[in-house]
């Protein structure tokens, strides 16, 4: 199976790029975004070190994914997201602070100022797939113009939900385009472990429909393949899958040391690849991007982080009584004497 | 009124939702052209089509997990599961995703679904066809459980889970699909959830149950008549939330309680009910609460189903028991 790429590490163009490469603005917004969520990610992870954030999960070397596929979605399409994809949240419209109050423990943060219709965070893996479906069949049902986009990682593919998943959209021909984020690794366990096949996108024909190779540090390369999927299954013709080939630089979580599982070596190894340096170059190289817009940038994505923060960090806590306020629609007389005892209004 | 039978009734509550909000629809195995195992959905795709009435690949995880994706998209999903010991794959979806879609997303999302199963043994089945493990899903946080015990109350306790906004889990007591037949007005008057019904008032014991085991609860009430003794049956209807004060109201003017239910005993829903009692309602009671269940053995297969499951004798024996406690 081929993969797709444009641009090679070092920048260099591999073959003629495609034509959303041709909009000097969106190839300069998918840099941008992918330095945010670069610089969002050190932010986050420094405030888990001084204990002012929870369990995180890095995208360290996978920016290119999130942010090439949720760029090429339309507001109304709908995202399914699993705990890696920060990037793809803050392209839709999502708040920094959101995503920290997420990660610090506090459900508001799933409240999503962003597209109201979007998934939040699967935690569970691959458990969102199933929900993809589900999406996809209803906005088949109402003959509506949107697409259902699901996100998981590689260690998702060994799970039946994402097989079970795939195998209705086949049969239903539904709007929906799978993307797993391989990074080589579920948790410790590398992907030869994972699964004896030789490409994750292959899992597609067993299911009927296509998938490919992308380049998942070719943030070129994830955009016009997420584009081409996206609008032909809005067009009626079905499901795709992308596996964007990628690494993780990163621990897996604030909570892991990966290296325990693999070496310093490898790790720098692949280093050599990231999305970021790879953009950059290219743009640096068509005379699209200076040193100045570099410094610019970092001073632009210091200061909406920090005043992010700044509201994660002095937004009032819940009262816990509150915590019974989305158990259901209306909440049962049941456990209306519990929501009192935790309110401190029962003393009896 | 019409005669009709349990699984008619379920049949006539699913058509009506149908019929009055396009969102409705339904997805199982084998529910299309043949209208489900037991016959549920039996000309349904006829009526409504087969994008309404869906014939899904054979995975239950995934049904339950499409119910989610739809409902999240504003669709009223009423999934079928076959058999109860089938469900296991959908426990996932149910207590990760279903359950607390409202509260993870703090109302943003929800998830106004029905996930529908038969319940119980009695029918002959093979084995993993006769499960009744009813608690484990009632111990789940944001989730509904609903067990009708007739066709009047399967109609209308299926018509209020699929207008519930949020998501539901509706056991059908398969022995009483086809044995217990009913006058049912096809009015489409749901019935209240959260809500208990008293099959039969009495001064001197509480019988509790619910689903199929009601039958057997009921014959026991009419032999303790015969003994003198005045028996209130309760149908418990709803097990998460359930309701609680009809429960502490009874035992409150007889004092004495049986709880009679299918699934074994230990941490069954019986459990539940007798240390509720204990907390809210010690000072009314004459004797102990007694549970009569299934035992903490797997569900026999068919030739000693029938002595697993509680039997008339032993709700009356218990009963009995109960009453002679000073």
């Amino acid at each position: 199976m081929r993969r797709r790429n444009y641009l090679a590490p070092d920048g260099a163009i591999i073959r003629p790029l495609p034509s959303c490469a041709r909009d000097a603005k969106l190839l300069i917004e998918l840099y941008r975004s992918m330095v945010l969520l670069r610089l969002f990610d050190r932010k986050a992870v420094a405030l888990q070190r001084t204990g002012r954030l929870g369990t995180y999960a890095v995208s360290l070397g996978q920016e290119a994914v999130s942010v090439g596929i949720a760029s090429a979605m339309r507001q109304e399409d709908v995202l399914l997201p699993s705990y890696r994809d920060n990037g793809a949240l803050l392209w839709r419209g999502v708040k920094p602070e959101e995503i920290l109050l997420f990660w610090g423990g506090d459900e508001r943060g799933n409240q999503f100022s962003g597209p109201v219709h979007d998934f939040p965070f699967c935690v569970p893996v691959g458990s969102q797939a199933p929900h993809a479906a589900g999406v996809a069949y209803a906005l088949k049902l109402r003959k509506q113009p949107r697409v259902a986009v699901c996100l998981f990682g590689d260690g998702a593919t060994s799970k039946g939900d994402v097989y079970e998943a795939m195998n209705f959209a086949g049969v239903h021909k539904l709007p929906l385009v799978f993307v797993v984020t391989n990074n080589q690794w579920a948790i410790s366990v590398p992907l030869r472990l994972q699964t004896a096949s030789e490409t994750l996108a292959q899992k597609a024909i067993a299911a009927g429909f296509s998938g490919e190779q992308v380049d998942g540090c070719d943030v070129v390369a994830m955009r016009a393949a997420a584009e081409e999927a996206i609008a032909a299954a809005r067009d009626g013709n079905g499901p795709h899958f992308i596996e964007a080939v990628t690494y993780r630089l990163g621990d897996h979580t604030t909570s892991d040391d990966a290296l325990r599982y693999r070496s310093a070596e490898e790790v720098q190894a692949h280093w050599k690849e990231e999305p970021i340096a790879r953009l950059r170059s290219y743009l640096v190289g068509q005379k699209m991007w200076t040193k100045a817009d570099e410094e610019r940038l970092a001073a632009e994505c210091h200061e909406r982080i920090e005043a992010a923060v700044q509201r994660y960090l002095t937004t009032p806590p819940r009262r816990p009584e509150t915590m019974f306020d989305n158990l259901y629609a209306e909440l049962p007389e049941a456990y209306a004497a519990q929501r009192r005892e935790l309110a401190g209004e029962d003393d009896a | 009124m019409p005669e009709v039978t349990l699984v008619e009734a379920v049949n006539l509550a699913l058509g009506r939702a149908m019929a009055d909000d396009p969102d409705v629809v339904l997805l199982g195995e084998d529910i299309g052209v043949n209208g489900g195992v037991f016959r549920a959905t039996i000309g349904l795709q006829e009526r409504f089509g087969p994008e309404r009435v869906l014939d899904t690949p054979l995975a239950e995880l995934l049904i339950s997990g499409l119910c989610v994706g739809m409902a999240a998209q504003g669709l009223k999903p009423v999934g079928e599961i076959q058999f109860m010991g089938f469900i296991y794959p959908c426990l996932d979806q149910l207590v990760n995703h279903a359950s607390r879609m409202r509260n993870r997303t703090q109302g943003r999302l929800t998830c106004p679904m029905v996930l529908r199963s038969p319940h119980g043994a009695g029918i002959r089945a093979p084995e993993h066809h006769s499960e009744s493990t009813e608690a484990m899903l009632a111990h789940i946080p944001g989730l509904r459980v609903v067990m009708p015990s007739s066709p009047e109350r399967a109609y209308g306790l299926l018509l209020a889970a699929i207008r519930d906004p949020d998501p539901v889990v509706f056991l059908e007591p398969t022995r009483l699909y086809r044995a217990a037949k009913g006058d049912v007005e096809d009015n489409g008057e749901a019935l209240p959830l959260d809500h208990a019904f008293v099959l039969r008032e009495g001064r001197d014991i509480t019988l509790i149950s619910w689903g199929a085991m009601l039958k057997e609860t009921m014959a026991a009430a009419d032999t303790l008549a015969d003994d003198g003794i005045a028996a209130e049956v309760i149908d418990l209807a709803t097990l998460k939330p359930y309701d609680e004060n009809t429960v502490l109201g009874s035992v409150a003017r007889t004092g004495r309680c049986v709880i009679v239910h299918e699934a074994a005993h230990t941490g069954g829903f019986g459990a539940e009910i007798a240390a509720m009692i204990a907390e809210r309602g010690l000072s009314s009671l004459l004797a102990p609460v007694i549970r009569v269940t299934g035992y903490d053995t797997v569900i026999p297969m068919a030739r000693l189903e029938q002595r697993y499951m509680p039997s008339v004798g032993r709700i009356v024996a218990a009963a009995r028991k109960t009453c002679q406690y000073n």
